[in-house]
């Protein structure tokens, strides 16, 4: 799960890391509030989508010489401008694709003087199995780009989770960073506290790019990215509440609410399947037949007749969809019962388009026959193979 | 021979007495006689779960307070955890304290956090975690710890390993059909943070005189394919190889999305299916293009 820049620095601030002060604007009638809740005269107004590149990105409804997504403004007055001439805009950035992503929100900041720019991150690193942080002194810029052209400026510190942060490991940080005098002194308690805030609030990344060294020497979090590890949202309803609904596709929220591990993709064909890896694999073959794949949906190990008819409503809503692939096979999952959920669906929903299903595994006869005794008209698949062939010659002729 | 299980292991269930835990073990018991010998629940130390369904049908088990206690009465080398995802964690770790050789954990939904702390404690343990997030092991004839489906495995000489469950079935239903059939077929699991990775089961594999040859399925997400591919690369110039099929899930998955599974994901430009079949089919595994072939693919690797 991901949230907004503000949404982050707030929850930031809560552990007390350095952040500048901010305002939201969630609505027009915001902008001159926040405004005049800052200081000045340097106010930075910053579009609020969940994608990177924003300052290098570009308004669709604006001139192509217009100014990017993020905006250093040296008066109220300008901020002002630049606030209402973003505000509902459509920004397209490196990260959101050619459709871009409507600003429903900006975050006002107050200005500040910066003498470096800095890079931090803390993930998951696979490799070690350990939370990592990642540092560069080269912040501000393409952090993949970065690690390509000169990866001996990034360095990976994993931190020992039976001992938590470490003298020794912010000592490596505040080395990868050259910081010293006062910037080093705040290394020491503001590393062991993004550590803390990444812990506690069980984040999957905290991005800080640029993280700055200020013209006073002290250290200050400038951007802030964090998205949560989505299994433990359990322990943390507050920061569940956080989720901005207009940034997801409306078939993945509706999807979500059954428990259903849907994406929506460009192509037409839709596709029903057991498991997240057979469910890719799916996708994988549609293609390799000469096909696009409409999305990803995995109905999980235990679905029942209700979220197969859930999950078939979803796929049909989807008006790209020219065809449908099933494929299932049964382990925990028992084919009779997607078969008769497939069933009800059908009759529920009614069906315009070809319905291929391809049926294997715990009481695949039993499946079958449902499929075959409905008096629908779906293809009948013997193997995967046949199961795209099928589905790709009926939507494509 | 099989790898990791057999006839004579001794299994655990941490949370048998729940709905999932029962219906699997009553599958488990029915499976060539899998030697499912007790249960584990911290409130019903003492009293004994019966199984009321399938070919086991009145089936008595004793359930034990502590993994500790179950273990010293009746001699278990190894543990299932199908307890839910918020205690998970702490039931693997009381796995790990009561130095369970085998602990198999088919729960989905552990947070990564919890799996850290976790890795951390398997360190200089006596234990093998497989999972979470996987659908178990199974040693065709002998044994089947989890959650895969016995009808599909015949007998034979594949060894199979793989991030999914599904796709394991497949490459299981694929090679008995081939009439080749398996060894022992290992779920390593879904998610970024695990116990057991591709390189511990093809040690594994290629020890084991029965495996004559391997499959093994990679998705994207992570870099576990790439490394597998480099120590099989070192491997076989030490004189020990095995042909081997592969397939890699999730070409046309779009960059920066989770697919399904926590560690199904390509980001920053890393995990994705290219680069795995590449590292693959450099360290001499035939990659199969389509989920479909595995089968086909793995004779043709066996030529």
């Amino acid at each position: 799960m991901n949230i907004h820049e503000y949404q982050a620095k707030k929850l930031l601030a809560s552990f007390n890391v350095p952040v500048s002060a901010g305002e939201p604007v969630l609505s027009l009638a915001d902008i001159d509030k926040a405004i005049a809740a800052l200081p000045g005269p340097v106010y930075v107004v910053k579009s609020q989508i969940h994608a990177g590149g924003r300052g290098k990105g570009k308004f669709k409804e604006l001139a192509a010489d217009a100014k990017g997504g993020v905006r250093v403004s040296f008066s109220a007055e300008e901020a002002k401008a630049n606030a209402e001439e973003m505000f509902g805009k459509t920004l397209v950035t490196k990260q959101t694709g050619t459709e871009g992503k409507q600003v429903n929100r900006l975050y006002i900041e107050d200005g500040a003087e910066i003498d470096r720019e800095l890079y931090l991150s803390i993930l998951v690193d696979r490799e070690t199995s350990l939370f990592s942080f990642v540092a560069s002194t080269e912040g501000g810029m393409d952090i993949e780009a970065v690690a390509h052209d000169t990866p001996e400026k990034i360095h990976t510190i994993g931190i020992d989770p039976l001992k938590g942060i470490t003298d020794e490991d912010v000592a490596k940080l505040n080395a990868a960073y050259e910081l010293s005098g006062q910037a080093a002194e705040d290394g020491k308690t503001l590393f062991p506290i993004l550590y803390k805030a990444f812990v506690e609030s069980d984040m999957s990344l905290l991005e800080v790019n640029p993280l700055c060294v200020l013209k006073d020497g002290t250290l200050r979090v400038l951007d802030a990215k964090v998205s949560f590890d989505g299994n433990a949202m359990f322990r943390h309803p507050d920061i569940a509440e956080l989720r901005d609904e207009t940034e997801e596709d409306a078939k993945e929220i509706e999807a979500s609410k059954h428990d259903l591990a849907y994406i929506a993709l460009d192509g037409d064909i839709g596709c029903m399947v057991n498991g997240a890896g057979l469910a890719m694999a799916t996708m994988d073959i549609i293609k390799l037949y000469g096909a696009e794949p409409a999305n990803f949906l995995d109905v999980g190990g235990g679905a029942t007749a209700e979220k197969v008819t859930a999950a078939f409503k979803i796929i049909t809503s989807d008006p790209n969809v020219k065809g449908i692939l099933v494929n299932i096979f049964g382990g925990i999952m028992r084919c009779d019962v997607i078969a008769e959920g497939v069933v009800t669906a059908v009759k529920e929903v009614g069906l315009d388009v070809p319905l291929v299903v391809r049926l294997e595994g715990t009481k695949v006869a039993e499946g079958k026959d449902i499929i075959n005794n409905s008096g629908l008209n779906v293809i009948a698949a013997n193997d995967l193979d046949d199961a795209a062939q099928k589905i790709v010659k009926a939507v494509k002729g | 021979m099989s790898i990791m299980i057999n006839k004579d292991t001794k299994i655990l269930v941490q949370g048998l007495t729940g709905r999932t835990g029962t219906f699997h073990t009553e599958q488990a018991l029915a499976y060539h006689g899998t030697q499912m010998i007790g249960g584990i629940h911290p409130k019903k130390g003492g009293s004994t779960w019966t199984c009321e369904n399938g070919d086991a049908k009145g089936t008595e088990l004793p359930v034990f307070a502590t993994v500790k206690e179950g273990r010293a009465e009746t001699g278990a080398d190894a543990s299932v955890v199908y307890v839910p995802p918020a205690g998970a964690a702490a039931a693997i770790i009381e796995a790990i304290d009561a130095e369970v050789p085998l602990i198999i954990c088919i729960t989905e939904g552990v947070p990564v956090r919890d799996m850290v702390n976790v890795k951390a404690r398997l360190n200089d343990s006596n234990s093998r975690l497989v999972g979470p997030n996987c659908p178990g092991i199974l040693t065709p004839n002998e044994c089947k710890i989890g959650i895969m489906p016995g009808t599909i495995f015949k007998q034979g000489s594949v060894g199979v390993v793989s991030r999914s469950g599904t796709l394991t079935y497949e490459a299981v239903f694929q090679t008995t059909e081939a009439g080749l059939g398996q060894t022992t077929a290992v779920g390593i699991g879904g998610d970024p943070v695990k116990g057991t990775e591709f390189i511990d089961v093809l040690d594994m594999f290629l020890d084991d005189d029965e495996t004559k040859s391997i499959i093994m399925i990679g998705e994207i997400g992570g870099s576990a394919e790439e490394e597998a591919a480099e120590w099989i690369t070192e491997q076989a110039a030490n004189g020990r190889s095995k042909p081997m099929a592969g397939f890699i899930a999730g070409r046309t998955a779009p960059p920066g999305r989770t697919m399904g599974h926590a560690g199904a994901v390509i980001s920053g430009g890393k995990g994705g299916a290219d680069d795995k079949t590449a590292a693959m089919e450099k360290a001499g595994i035939v990659v199969s293009p389509s989920p479909a072939k595995l089968g086909e693919t793995l004779l043709k690797a066996i030529g």
